[in-house]
């Protein structure tokens, strides 16, 4: 069984870099853990735990940032964040149960790492748009940082965005430096009831088109979603001017309240619609929001069994496959094609994940410069060694 | 300002270099006289200039390709330019780099409405984005004070701002994709109508790079619709700590303002003396609070911010109560540069952010500064996001002033950065700030960063003499040293 090195400070975290460059052993890095079935298999002689490095340093909420070190739980985050009324505005989605595991788990830097985002990705962005700053180890053993804590900051290489997303292969962070952003009041959502893909995806783009603010856009098998955030009389106001926005649409709408608003949008931040299929494969795919339905379209013609919903006003399926040593990796890319946008695998037995391309090929000029990228921080590849493939 | 030593060698081929770039890029397109290339002698910092090699203005893509893969296989360096409007130097030239403008790159590819999106070549200028769509009722949400002429593949450089954008994000978080250009040729695309990189954010790195990565030749923007009704809030203080203190407050209670500005006393007589919006000349500190959104929404949220700022002492609240009236609280605000500039020679421009918790400290140490460096100093910053603007004046004719306002400057940056701030929030760094990266940056930080550059540039040669206060050369940044018997097993938990 493969032993596991669990850093308590910064320094430490240093030492045990310096020491697996020294020694040529490779790290699995990890924070919990709760999402280490996501992306390539991969071999390692060593665990990286983060989780003795914990622990928020510094909440400000008037400065609307938070300052984490690596290990922190993202529970522990969002209880003292509700505190003070105050959330993590990119909704990170909880992968546990999707993936078989408890619900709950996981590490604010682990969804960083992810670049990972619920509904409100339309509005408010992904993990990359809300990571300030952090300061971490690259594999040559060096402590470095990059960004800070403040909003606007264009000074050197912006290095939060490339570590957002980079699932842990290029630097191991030790701390980061958060943007948070008031609560709403109120969440509603309206709900139009009986429209296909197509018409509820267009429904969905009219009203991002309108001046309403929609803050999640999810259509489900006969139900097309709207989320409404603000305010009270702010929340009231705009439902009535959606409603007559869509009311030439061949559809009966309701509504739901701020308590059943809550639940469905965690529902479909956390991809529960797929959960009953336990055995299938999911796929998310990010494409052009009218897109979706043309793609889903394409897959559904080979593989009717197909099961899926879209979000972000439809520019992301999740898609369940029944199970299959492929999963159907070059159906679901070939919809895709010139369509534009890119499919990831996030559930699949390891035997699958180890045969096709978790995260989507790149042409080879990219996929060059890509490498290039990663030999920067990581020459010696130390970090999630084959991770994303 | 030190700029690297110019290549005799290359200098010494400029008449073969600029043959080779006719046969790339015909007739006018190839500036080399003196007279030609003079518009190009600088940016907007205009106190920096050097003329470049040669000047060359492609018209499509794949002259863009073959210029580059011509200066990686010839080791000439190249500066990319959009419209010039840099106050950092991001563009300015150098005498031993071609030149590279993308001026005529000035075509809207697509509008997308349905996807809320637009495909632009980089010499569209931001506020061309905003008004090739405005009747649809979208618009383009980052506005830099020089969005009437800034070019949008320069504000992919320099990750451009503007006031809005504690509520709406700066370039980086507006972008959906770009075309780019390496130094080999090789066209790539990142990004594209869909959201979030399949890999590794390349566009969140190219995004605020100040050209020294790749040249941009299509960029993907986000598009927003206009919000129904915008307010403004005028709110004069007593104190700075009471303007300081009520900013602080709004967001804090939940609020984001559309934008949030503060001046003080001086920059208030200036802008009050120049356009004559209605300011308070007794404020010590002067915020102007813009709501926007729905009406219901602005009326409700200007109502709370003006109880607010009374709970804090404001000695004048007031609203905006139609958009001529908005727009005049505006004026005085977005004339505050010039206003400045009627009563000085000179003034220089400075650009850092600091935790807004700092501010009125930062505020206390800066007169104390302006007393020592015996020159005075204005203040307009968005108080939002805390980003300041402190204007030093002097006169640059004066060789000691124009000394004194570079060591104040140096100062105020030192300041922001000891306070948990950072040298720029949104200029650039350029060659303006490029020697004070040591403040901010151990050499680890730095060299982590010039590697990065290495992977994108391995010979250096694009923007040559920016950002970076010393060059390594990466080969030597790319060296790994491991030590096989140093610390074997060190002293941390395992099991």
């Amino acid at each position: 069984m493969t032993s596991t090195i669990k850093p308590r400070s910064r320094e430490e975290l240093r030492q045990a870099v310096e020491w697996a460059l020294n020694e040529g052993t490779t790290l699995d890095v990890r924070g919990q853990g709760s999402k280490v079935v996501l992306g390539k298999p991969m071999v390692c002689d060593q665990v990286l735990d983060l989780s003795g490095l914990s622990g928020v340093v510094d909440y400000a909420p008037e400065e609307l940032v938070v300052t984490l070190r690596a290990g922190t739980p993202i529970s522990e985050v969002e209880a003292l964040l509700a505190q003070r009324n105050q959330m993590l505005a990119f909704e990170p989605p909880d992968f546990g149960p999707l993936l078989g595991r408890e619900a709950g788990q996981g590490t604010l830097v682990g969804a960083v790492m992810g670049n990972l985002a619920g509904p409100r990705r339309l509005s408010a962005g992904a993990a990359r748009d809300h990571l300030l700053g952090f300061s971490g180890v690259n594999g040559r053993g060096e402590s470095f940082k990059s960004g800070g804590k403040v909003m606007k900051n264009v000074t050197g290489y912006d290095l939060s965005k490339l570590l957002a997303g980079s699932w842990g292969t290029l630097a191991v962070l030790d701390q980061v430096s958060v943007k948070v952003l008031p609560a709403p009041d109120q969440t509603r959502t309206l709900l139009l009831l009986g429209l296909d893909d197509a018409a509820g995806v267009r429904a969905m783009c009219a009203a991002l088109g309108s001046p309403h603010d929609i803050s999640g856009a999810a259509h489900l098998p006969g139900k097309t979603a709207l989320r409404i955030e603000g305010v009270a009389p702010s929340v009231e106001a705009r439902l009535k001017a959606l409603r007559e926005l869509l009311i030439d649409w061949d559809t009966s709408m309701e509504e739901l309240s701020t308590l059943e608003s809550r639940a469905f949008w965690r529902e479909v931040r956390d991809v529960a619609p797929l959960r009953s299929a336990s055995d299938a494969v999911v796929w998310k795919i990010s494409c052009p929001p009218t897109e979706g339905p043309v793609i889903m379209a394409r897959i559904k013609a080979l593989r009717p069994s197909a099961e899926a919903f879209y979000d972000w006003s439809g520019g992301l399926i999740w898609l369940a496959l029944p199970p299959g040593a492929d999963a159907d990796h070059a159906i679901v890319r070939g919809a895709i094609g010139e369509r534009g946008g890119h499919a990831t695998l996030i559930r699949a037995p390891e035997a699958v994940r180890a045969a096709v391309p978790v995260f989507q090929p790149q042409p080879a000029a990219l996929a060059a410069l890509v490498s290039r990228v990663k030999e920067s921080f990581d020459p010696k590849s130390l970090f999630n060694p084959g991770r994303m493939g | 300002m030190q700029m690297p030593p110019l290549d005799p060698a290359i200098l010494a081929r400029r008449g073969e270099i600029v043959a080779a770039l006719r046969t790339i890029v015909p007739g006018e397109g190839v500036i080399d006289d003196l007279e030609g290339m003079r518009p190009y002698e600088c940016d907007a910092l205009s106190a920096y200039r050097q003329m470049p090699l040669v000047v060359v203005l492609p018209e499509t893509v794949a002259q863009v390709s073959t210029i580059l893969r011509y200066c990686q296989d010839n080791k000439v360096k190249v500066v990319p330019r959009g419209a010039g409007t840099s106050l950092s130097g991001g563009s300015m030239p150098v005498g031993d780099a071609i030149l590279l403008g993308l001026g005529k790159f000035n075509r809207m590819l697509e509008i997308d409405y349905a996807n809320r999106c637009a495909r632009v070549q980089p010499g569209v200028t931001n506020l061309g984005i905003s008004k090739a769509v405005e009747h649809e009722g979208f618009y383009y949400a980052p506005d830099p004070s020089s969005q009437i002429a800034c070019s949008i593949g320069g504000n992919v450089a320099e990750n451009s701002g503007g006031v809005h954008c504690l509520k709406y994000g700066l370039t980086t978080n507006n972008l959906l994709g770009i075309e780019m250009v390496l130094m080999t040729g090789e066209v790539v695309r990142l990004g594209g109508k869909h959201l979030d990189s399949e890999g590794y954010d390349l566009l969140g790195v190219m995004t605020g790079s100040e050209g020294l990565l790749g040249v941009v030749t299509e960029v993907t923007v986000r598009l927003l619709r206009k919000p129904t009704t915008a307010r403004a809030v005028l709110l004069g203080f007593p104190t700075e700590a009471g303007a300081a203190d009520c900013v602080a407050a709004v967001i804090a209670s939940g609020i984001i303002p559309g934008g949030m500005e503060m001046m003080d006393k001086e920059a208030v007589k200036c802008a009050e003396a120049y356009v004559g919006a209605g300011y308070p000349l007794d404020a010590e500190g002067l915020l102007i609070v813009e709501l926007d959104g729905p009406s219901v929404e602005v009326d409700h949220l200007v109502d709370r911010v003006a109880e607010i700022a009374r709970g804090r002492g404001a000695t004048t609240v007031r609203v905006s109560n139609d958009e001529q009236e908005r727009v005049l609280f505006w004026a005085g605000r977005k004339a505050a540069f010039p206003a400045v500039g009627q009563i000085t020679p000179d003034y220089m421009c400075l650009d850092g952010s600091v935790p807004r918790g700092r501010l009125v400290e930062v505020l206390a140490e800066m007169r104390e500064m302006s007393k020592k460096h015996r020159l005075r100093v204005v203040n307009v910053f968005h108080a939002g996001d805390g980003n300041l603007h402190p204007l030093i004046l002097f006169d640059a004719n004066d060789a000691d002033e124009l000394h004194r306002a570079e060591e104040f400057g140096a100062d105020i940056l030192r300041l922001c950065v000891r306070v948990g701030g950072v040298l720029t929030g949104e200029h650039g760094v350029g060659i303006e700030k490029r020697d004070l990266m040591g403040v901010q940056f151990t050499e680890i930080d730095l060299d982590q960063q010039m590697r990065l550059k290495c992977a994108f540039d391995p010979d250096h040669l694009l923007n040559p003499g920016k950002v970076f206060p010393q060059l390594r050369r990466c080969a030597e940044l790319g060296r790994v040293v491991v030590h096989h018997n140093k610390m074997p097993f060190p002293d941390i938990p395992r099991f």
